[in-house]
């Protein structure tokens, strides 16, 4: 990926280990994030698009400072979030990068109403009061193209998930978010209105220059939504560019497979060999798997790790 | 498809269902009419709150009050399920008519191993002896690709399509004839879903089941169903054989259900 000044967030041979000791049987090791390297640039979309398990939601919160890396390091506006000295400067950037999760049912405070969820950033953020207040609230709100008469007073109970994912979109807002860390904002959404709230972070993205690190496990709102896709396989960065392209001319094995079964209206799957599928996905998962530290630029931008069978073949 | 001499296997008419709220009566299913041909899948699509799930429940009369049955009738495989008493209603439901429930990976009991739930299943039904019941259990983990020797795992210890594969074993233990599936995949990313909805029709082609089968994803359900069947606000509004209703849907709700999901556009 091209190194610029105008990246918001560089994330450079991060690796995290987890160590788990179960209370029975030995300790164990899983390598959730292994040596990945991502940019965005201000007021971008970098959608990160992997299975479960992959490592993505691992990505997410590592960026959201949820945990520290055992190597590597991630940079915003060129400074290390690992060292971070002073309380200020944490701050800074906790207020600057904001989560929205994939459930916005237990994202909100059931015993609150709309309108303390997005006072109390306000307040404490932008240190607002009374009149100056009131108007932001308000102004928050029409961001994400609610009506404030008719939602500031309600609880969250009151209101429909789109709608609460707006709240959480019009939260991080409030804080004065500059690049939000969405993970799976729409899986638990109606697809009638997923559409809506995905062209809600687009608009934020293009009106008001608010960088989103998007992550999903479904490519097509990934395409919807991003600038740059990064297809994520058993902790790595398998397959990355400009979604067009990545998705046009795929060429790691993980992302035909992961596109082969992005459900097509046009093709039914009846007539098919049952096994056959699952056979393919075996083998793509254990070829996957053996990815090394070598990348390829098969087009302008648009970079493949290579796998066992690459290497075999060039030799 | 069902010739048109052999009657259909589900056959629902006037279905009204009721809840009895504090603010009144709701009615979430407002006189529907469908049917379901033997072998045949049934697409049910429509958004949160339109019913599909009622309707699911209502077929296996799983509903609750404050719901009840108002009007209307439902006959599967030529018995009236409305007038059927509590034992031939116990007896009923998972040998003729079994469901896999929305994120039915989580409906397994977390302190029972694998073939604990089966036995419950197999033994209560058939009342066949242990060794029995083990015996069909291997062989109903090992058609959906699971090797017998994961019987004794707990749920925890499967993958989360590994836990919706045996999720679907057991509702074909008893071989029914209609299977229920209310959003089965819809936890699981797109190329474990594909492998289940692959073994799913693999299977439909060895026992012959009629599926009804309730997603909100259009596409999918392209792919997959033979008939779609569109709910807004306890209605059907459209019905129709899956390849003309994705090329030619004629309900305007149909039509925006279409154009609200991004579909993915290839090269």
């Amino acid at each position: 990926m091209h190194y610029t000044n105008t990246d918001l967030l560089r994330i450079e041979g991060a690796t995290k280990i987890f160590q788990l000791k179960p209370m029975l049987g030995p300790a164990r090791e899983v390598v959730a994030l292994n040596n990945v390297t991502l940019r965005i640039g201000t007021g971008k979309a970098l959608a990160v698009v992997g299975e479960s398990g992959s490592g993505k939601s691992t990505l997410g919160r590592a960026v959201a400072r949820l945990f520290s890396l055992s190597s590597g390091s991630i940079a915003f506006k060129g400074q290390d979030i690992a060292h971070m000295r002073s309380r200020a400067e944490r701050l800074d950037y906790l207020r600057s990068v904001q989560m929205v999760f994939q459930d916005p049912f237990s994202a909100l405070n059931p015993a609150h109403t709309i309108q303390h969820h997005l006072e109390r950033p306000l307040m404490l953020h932008q240190g607002l009061r009374g009149v100056s207040l009131a108007a932001a609230v308000r102004e928050v709100l029409a961001d994400v193209e609610l009506d404030p008469e008719l939602t500031l007073g309600k609880f969250p109970h009151e209101l429909s998930g789109g709608q609460r994912q707006r709240v959480n979109l019009a939260r991080a807002l409030a804080v004065g978010a500059e690049l939000i860390v969405a993970d799976e904002p729409t899986s638990m959404l109606d697809v009638s209105i997923r559409r809506a709230v995905l062209e809600l972070m687009r608009r934020m993205k293009e009106t008001r220059a608010i960088t989103f690190l998007y992550i999903t496990h479904d490519i097509a709102t990934a395409q919807f939504i991003a600038d740059e896709i990064a297809i994520m396989y058993a902790g790595q960065i398998v397959e990355w560019g400009p979604p067009d392209r990545v998705i046009a001319n795929p060429q790691h094995p993980y992302t035909r497979l992961l596109l082969s079964a992005v459900p097509d209206p046009s093709v039914r799957l009846d007539g098919m060999s049952a096994r056959s599928f699952a056979r393919e996905a075996q083998a793509v998962r254990a070829l996957a798997r053996t990815a090394t530290a070598e990348t390829l630029e098969v087009q302008p931008g648009h970079f493949v790790r290579k796998f066992a069978a690459m290497a075999d073949a060039a030799r | 498809m069902t010739p048109s001499s052999e009657p259909a296997l589900v056959d629902v008419r006037g279905l009204k269902v009721d809840f009895l709220t504090a603010r009144g009566l709701f009615t979430a299913a407002k006189g529907v009419d469908f049917s379901i041909g033997r072998g045949e899948v049934l697409g049910l699509a429509g958004e949160s709150g339109s019913g599909k799930s009622t309707i699911a429940l209502a077929l296996m009369r799983l509903h609750r009050p404050p719901a009840i049955i108002s009007e209307g009738s439902i006959v599967i495989d030529g018995e009236d399920v409305l007038a059927m008493g509590p034992e031939r209603l116990r007896r009923w439901r998972w040998s003729s008519v079994s469901m896999v429930f929305q994120s039915a990976m989580n409906s397994l009991n977390p302190v029972l191993t694998i073939f604990e739930q089966f036995r419950d299943v197999i033994v209560r039904h058939t009342g066949a002896t242990r060794a029995e019941a083990r015996q069909k259990a291997s062989e109903l983990l090992a058609m959906i690709g699971i090797p017998a020797s994961r019987l004794d795992d707990y749920p925890h210890q499967l993958s989360g399509g590994m836990r919706q594969r045996v999720v679907l074993a057991i509702a074909l233990a008893l071989e029914p004839k209609l299977i229920i599936m209310d959003e089965p995949t819809t936890a699981l990313d797109v190329v474990v879903q594909r492998e289940i909805l692959q073994e799913i029709i693999e299977l439909k082609r060895q026992f012959g089941f009629s599926i009804l089968f309730i997603t909100h994803d259009l596409a999918l359900m392209g792919q997959f169903a033979d008939r779609i069947a569109i709910m807004l606000e306890g209605q059907l509004v459209e019905v129709a054989p899956a390849a003309q209703l994705i090329a030619h849907p004629h309900h305007d709700y149909t039509r925006r259900l279409w154009s609200s999901m991004p579909l993915l556009t290839r090269g």
